[in-house]
């Protein structure tokens, strides 16, 4: 798999790390909630970036006193139908106020990475082939926008127009 | 009116290019069938039994002349020259090609129309009374509530992949005339005890499989707090609501299952956390687009017209008509005039492109170039001059829209049934023909009074059966076509759901029981009482025993 970061594609320098697999010395690592749960003690003083990994049923409330330990939280759709992880992503970012890198993982398809990108998402995991330039585009293709979310577009006219992007409670 | 500005109409070519682009990608393979439906739907577009359908929105039901015009285009243009108005305030076209989607589109947002979250599990047009702006006893224009409702939904990213479609309706008026208690949300504007306008606030209405009035979780919401406190309502759904059983996705289940009171909490306490942020409305944002609504320029007429009493007392077909079709303009000297989609023997709600075009040139000439699409898929003209009624009653009647039966038991609510749906079970618009026919002696229609009959031709019931006066349901036994009936059913502020009467009937007795039923209620009824009145003073009793009488029962 490959990564969408910063308007480029990219090889993606994190592994997951299933539940029973030996954790690396010191590369960036991510792991599922329950061996976070299990394993925090440890996880919590490793030497390497840690990231975490959420299904959509693992809503972030569970570890938003944890938010410090990650540097990255991947949020999973495991079908693209399945949205529960943009109201997640919106949540971490603005109400528990996580800055670091917040990853869509599983069924990521270029039509919802606009939807994804403006609920706070901002590196998406794709396939190795995906045709980089159509799915660029898609941050691009529309530009007018009605509502405040988690990105800085300025949402047009309808709400108040002296507000700059994202709700107040942010950060 | 809402008038687009440049952004809005950016916005659209933008959509438009987005779904042109889809589109191409479907057709060369790029997208899977399975990938493409949600982006189609989205846009509006359905594969049914036999074709694509579009479904276009009428937000609020409100329509200019010209964008009636355009609705016609695209029925001559890319459709068998007729549309169909739906109980969602949108118009259907039952046989677009794929490939002419994204032109059909290209046209309709040259009028400043779209199909944009038709369908799909997103937030639905928003529909309001369709009376709005102009009924004698509304508090203040639910179309303004609306089209904020309907920016702030517009690809909101958090909410375009919920649980289950999405229906938001408001109402201005304390007679509800847009079935607000059973949508997924239902909006009622109100005054409090110090005066001020907000709303009160119904969450987890709804027909389908689940039949549900919606509960009041709110009793004013100040108008400051709208879209928060919508966000709030969508963001608790989008987290809890069911995933994994599509009949148990929507919002009324998730309401059921913990309770009015627990969800009441969970909304508070996520509105609580979000309340007087960004999504705060501003007074002046509100006076922003409520000038877009503002009444046209009436003139300044007395509330009697003497032309007007002259025609009603000298001609009795136009009294009946006026008599069904005007209803109380809050101007004086002003009717709102009905238009039934409704003749005998016709398919509910639809209409032919010369009829548009014609209607178009009547809004144009005696209604301030605005039409409304209602609930029950009729039409109105909403701004006539009463010395203007009765040349509109003619030309009405000369393109067979002034039948005189508004609200009354030919004004059937039928969905598209098994000709045209891949869900149904049994043919609803036959029905709806035969029971126009039965009743197409129009001394005994008005004798009847006020009748809602609705059919359905499945359980999702698009054709509102629950909540008809009689309410029809198609169901299958054992590949045969049947119908239950339901009896005392409303949708309005009374809203109740109908009650099952007993065994269901075959195709071909259906419409008889529906006159026994009429015939029962004649016989009982106590002067002056309408067939609501007397089904929920006798009960289910009198109607059973004559229908089922003769049978076993």
């Amino acid at each position: 798999m490959a990564l969408i970061k910063d308007n480029a594609l990219r090889p993606d320098p994190w592994v997951f790390v299933a539940d029973e697999a030996e954790l690396p010395e010191s590369d960036p690592a991510i792991v599922s909630f329950e061996r976070w749960q299990r394993d925090r003690a440890r996880l919590g003083v490793r030497n390497g970036p840690l990231g975490l990994r959420l299904r959509s049923d693992q809503p972030p409330e569970g570890i938003a006193d944890d938010l410090a330990a990650f540097d990255l939280i991947a949020l999973e759709f495991p079908k693209f139908t399945d949205g529960r992880a943009y109201s997640y992503a919106r949540l971490l970012r603005e109400r528990y106020g996580f800055e670091g890198e917040l990853r869509a993982v599983g069924n990521v398809l270029r039509d919802q990475l606009f939807f994804m990108q403006r609920c706070g998402f901002d590196t998406f995991e794709v396939a190795d082939d995906v045709d980089i330039g159509a799915w660029l585009e898609a941050f691009v293709e529309i530009d007018v926008i009605y509502q405040p979310a988690d990105d800085d577009r300025r949402p047009f006219r309808t709400l108040r127009t002296d507000a700059a992007g994202p709700t107040a409670e942010r950060r | 009116m809402y008038i687009y500005d440049q952004r809005d109409h950016a916005m659209l070519a933008q959509r438009t290019a987005q779904f042109r682009g889809q589109v191409a990608r479907r057709l060369n393979g790029a997208l899977s069938e399975a990938e493409f439906r949600p982006l189609r739907l989205l846009n509006g577009l359905y594969l049914q039994l036999h074709a694509y359908m579009l479904r276009v929105a009428i937000p609020y039901g409100t329509l200019s002349a010209r964008q009636m015009r355009g609705l016609a285009a695209v029925a001559r243009s890319y459709d068998k020259g007729y549309g169909h108005f739906t109980t969602r305030q949108n118009i259907q076209f039952n046989w677009p090609k794929l490939d002419d989607v994204p032109r059909i589109l290209e046209d309709l947002a040259g009028v400043e129309m779209h199909a944009i979250q038709t369908s799909g599990n997103s937030i639905r047009n928003v529909t309001a009374d369709a009376y709005a702006g102009v009924a004698a006893d509304e508090i203040e224009d639910p179309r303004i509530y609306a089209e904020i409702i309907r920016q702030w939904s517009t690809l909101h990213p958090e909410f375009t992949f919920l649980p289950r479609k999405f229906k938001i309706a408001v109402t201005g008026a304390p007679r509800d005339r847009a079935a607000v208690r059973v949508h997924d949300i239902g909006l009622q504007i109100r005054t409090n005890e110090a005066g001020e306008v907000g709303f009160a606030v119904i969450v987890g209405g709804g027909l389908g499989r689940t039949p549900i009035v919606g509960p009041l979780i709110r009793e004013f919401l100040p108008k400051r707090d709208l879209l928060s406190y919508l966000e709030a309502i969508l963001r608790v759904y989008n987290q809890l609501g069911r995933r994994d059983n599509m009949f148990k996705a929507r919002i009324k289940i998730l309401v059921q299952s913990v309770g009015k009171e627990q969800f009441t909490e969970m909304v508070e306490d996520e509105w609580r956390r979000i309340a007087g942020g960004t999504l705060d409305l501003e007074a002046d944002e509100i006076a922003r687009i409520a000038a877009s609504f503002a009444p046209p320029p009436y003139d300044r007429l007395e509330p009697v017209d003497l032309a007007f009493e002259f025609k009603l007392a000298a001609d009795p077909r136009f009294a009946q008509w006026c008599r069904t079709s005007l209803a109380a303009h809050r101007q004086p000297g002003y009717a709102i005039v009905d238009v039934s989609l409704k003749p005998a023997d016709g398919v509910p709600g639809d209409v032919t492109a010369a009829q548009m075009e014609a209607l178009a040139d009547l809004a144009e000439r005696f209604s301030s170039s605005e039409i409304r699409a209602t609930h029950w898929q009729n039409l109105v003209l909403p701004h006539v001059r009463l010395s203007d009624v009765h040349a509109v009653w003619l030309a009405l009647a000369a393109l067979g829209l002034a039948t005189p039966n508004i609200g009354l038991a030919s004004d059937v609510i039928a969905c598209p049934g098994l000709d045209y749906c891949n869900l149904a079970n049994a043919r609803s618009i036959p029905v709806a023909q035969a029971i126009s026919r039965r009743f197409a002696d129009i001394k005994r229609l008005h004798d009847i009074g006020d009748l809602r009959i609705n059919i359905s031709g499945c359980i999702n019931a698009c054709g509102h059966h629950h909540v008809g006066n009689i309410g029809l349901l198609g169901v299958d036994k054992k590949g045969e076509e049947y119908y239950q009936l339901t009896l005392g059913g409303s949708d309005d502020e009374n809203a109740a759901l109908g009650e099952l009467v007993g065994p269901a009937f075959p195709y071909d007795e259906i419409v008889d029981a529906v006159e026994t039923i009429v015939n029962t209620y004649m016989d009982r009824r106590e002067p002056g009482e309408q067939f609501l009145a007397t089904y929920r003073r006798v009960g289910l009793g009198p109607f059973k025993e004559r229908l089922y009488g003769a049978h076993q029962g």
